[in-house]
């Protein structure tokens, strides 16, 4: 994983930082130059600067969690599985609708010597592979591709670990007349029927039902800044409050973050991300992700077939809130 | 004289004053056709489903009317009417979700955007879940889904068939995620119904899209359509948005859909409970038990005590 070598890109809320660190760079450079020892100094400084991003990452708003779990430099799918896997081989196709799409990826891996089907949306490295990518936007035939790898993994008795990162699906002529929605109508049904582990972790953006159409599974995870949606606040904030400025309000009232969706009971387990996101450490959150899963994949490992499905089926047959009157 | 005819010659015989006519169609006695203009006796277009006697069009109607169309008198029992939603998120845009809610519990009746219940249409016992775009524009939230699910669940325990009338515009935004895992939920209920061999038909109206296509709406064995509904995925509006350029004028509706091989057949509403009986009976088991033998009439080995009052018995 070489993203962290490269030029940080910043996000507003990270100025008063950047402030800080260049601060901290003038100083050494002065001492240097007048040859004192400042050592004492910059330590301090380095200090609270390691504290004030703490602060500032422990007390994002959602809008600013958003701009977090969209950042172009955020791992995707294809960089955690090689971070996490022994070995890995990507595979192609849905074998019907005549195109590969590179937005959602797949294939078999080792975890910790354990055969396993991976998957997950996968958004571009920069701009030529986003578009190459559709930017993590999956069309029907991606949600088919899933599907059968999931029942290949369902076949062979190999646990199934989906990552989330999209902004939802496609939403293009050809996904309409391919059948986006019963591309994804269909993996959710029968991802209730597979028979081994599914695991589900939103890595990123997990935007509606692009998001779903992999997230049927045992165990809901999501790292700390990641997002999941019933709508982009984008579009929300256009249809409700008919003005698409109000985003940032829409962020707020949907409750997306991963703290929010555990208080809703959607959400089994939080991933802690390192101090100032995942892309400031991809490899520590890496191992993060892969801890957790081998934790998750014992427990899930111990159940029969029938137990798994049916405590799958309850993990969603709960989900909801309403009253019932009596009569 | 065709019904047709008959419906031609009552407009003509009516030449009525335009002042009377205006009056009248505030008092909705006629009813003004919003694709053709051509006025028609209300009374006709409900004995004619509320489908345009003169250009076909198919007017919207409520849930309630949709179940008196399609299930025999006197058979109907609602299943959970006491669901109400609540406000999860304490979700405010330009107004509160509980403002939006009473009011438009106020306004319609109803309590949220579907009615569920036990049945029999033409004599064959089944379950039946009718979404109301009235409320809300029939927008899928926890009562939604947590209703489809037990009418599934219900049907899947007495061995019925389940057919659920689509009309909606997604998931409901006001309750955030537990809307968007009403998708999930539902089709778990139905993949249990399936693997129990039993039938399920949605038939999809106008407008039937985001959340709910992506979910039971396309999750039919057989799928059924009104003519000319507009059906799919993303909204025509954001599909314009991501191409910059004008869409085809069928695009996304049921023709379309036809076309492109994701709805089995188009059946306007005035066909719709015959071709609904007629699918049912097709997957009636072969050869038939002596007791469907004589009646071609469904009856399970138990009975749900709602319907034994007035279903048929071969005996
Ligand atoms: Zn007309």
């Amino acid at each position: 994983m070489t993203l962290s070598d490269r030029k940080p890109i910043l996000l507003d809320f990270e100025k008063p930082l950047v402030e800080l660190d260049s601060r901290i760079a003038q100083i050494r450079e002065l001492a240097e130059e007048n040859d004192v020892d400042v050592s004492d100094q910059i330590q301090q400084l380095e200090a609270r600067a390691t504290q004030l991003r703490q602060e500032i990452f422990s007390s994002l708003t959602p809008s600013q969690r958003l701009q977090v779990a969209r950042h172009p430099r955020r791992p995707s799918t294809l960089d955690y599985i090689q971070a996490i896997s022994d070995e890995w081989i990507e595979l192609h196709g849905d074998r019907s609708t005549g195109i590969d799409d590179l937005a959602l990826v797949g294939g078999i891996a080792r975890l910790d010597g354990r055969p396993v089907v991976m998957l997950g949306h996968q958004k571009g490295r920069d701009t030529k592979d986003n578009v190459r990518r559709n930017f993590g936007m999956a069309s029907p035939g991606g949600y088919r591709k899933a599907m059968r790898l999931m029942n290949h993994a369902n076949r062979f008795s190999m646990p199934i670990i989906t990552f989330i990162d999209t902004p939802g699906a496609y939403a293009g002529v050809e996904a309409e007349r391919l059948g986006q929605g019963e591309a994804i109508a269909y993996n959710l049904r029968e991802m209730f029927r597979l028979e081994v582990p599914i695991l589900c972790t939103v890595i990123g953006e997990g935007g509606s039902g692009g998001a779903l159409g992999i997230g049927v599974g045992d165990r809901l995870m999501m790292f700390e800044h990641s997002v999941y949606t019933v709508a982009s606040p984008e579009a929300c904030a256009a249809i409700l409050w008919k003005d698409a400025s109000k985003a940032p309000q829409a962020a707020e009232a949907l409750k997306i973050t991963a703290a929010d969706l555990k208080a809703l009971g959607i959400l089994d387990q939080i991933l802690p991300e390192p101090i100032g996101g995942a892309h400031a450490d991809p490899l520590k959150a890496a191992e993060t992700l892969k801890q957790a899963l081998l934790e998750n994949l014992a427990e899930l490992t111990r159940l029969s077939r029938s137990q798994l499905k049916e405590l799958r089926y309850q993990k969603f047959r709960s989900i909801g809130m309403f009253t019932q009157l009596s009569a | 004289m065709s019904l047709f005819d008959w419906f031609a010659n009552r407009r003509k015989s009516g030449s009525l004053s335009k002042e009377r006519q205006e009056r009248e169609i505030a008092d909705g006695l006629w009813s003004k056709c919003p694709a053709c203009g051509v006025l028609t006796y209300t009374k006709d277009l409900r004995t004619n489903q509320m489908v345009c006697p003169d250009c076909g069009h198919h007017l919207r109607i409520f849930a309630d009317q949709r179940v008196q169309q399609l299930i025999d008198p006197g058979t109907w029992r609602p299943l959970d009417e006491d669901l109400c939603p609540v406000d999860p998120l304490k979700f405010r845009d330009r107004k509160a979700y509980q403002d939006r809610l009473r009011e438009t519990q106020d306004k319609t009746g109803l309590r949220d955007a579907v009615q569920t219940g036990l049945g029999q249409l033409d004599r064959l016992p089944l379950g039946l879940g009718v979404m109301d775009f009235r409320f809300m524009g029939g927008s899928m939230g926890s009562v939604v889904g947590e209703k489809l699910t037990r009418l599934i669940e219900r049907a899947t325990r007495e061995r019925l068939p389940v057919v659920i009338v689509c009309a909606s515009g997604g998931a409901r935004m006001q309750e955030g995620m537990l809307s968007l895992m009403q998708m999930a939920k539902i089709s778990a209920a139905l993949e249990r119904h399936r693997e129990a061999g039993l039938l399920y038909v949605p038939v999809l109206t106008h407008p039937t899209t985001g959340g709910v296509t992506a979910s039971f709406a396309m999750l039919g064995d057989i799928i059924v359509a009104e003519p000319k509904a507009t059906i799919g995925f993303a909204g025509r509006r954001v599909v314009e948005q991501t191409l910059r350029e004008k869409l085809p004028d069928d695009f996304q509706t049921s023709e379309y859909l036809l076309t492109h091989g994701f709805v089995d057949t188009i059946v306007p509403r005035t066909q719709l409970k015959q071709t609904l009986a007629q699918l049912i009976r097709l997957h009636q088991p072969y050869p038939p038990s002596p007791a469907q033998a004589s009646q071609f009439v469904h009856v399970p080995d138990h009975l749900p005590e709602s319907l034994s009052v007035n279903s048929v018995r071969a005996d």
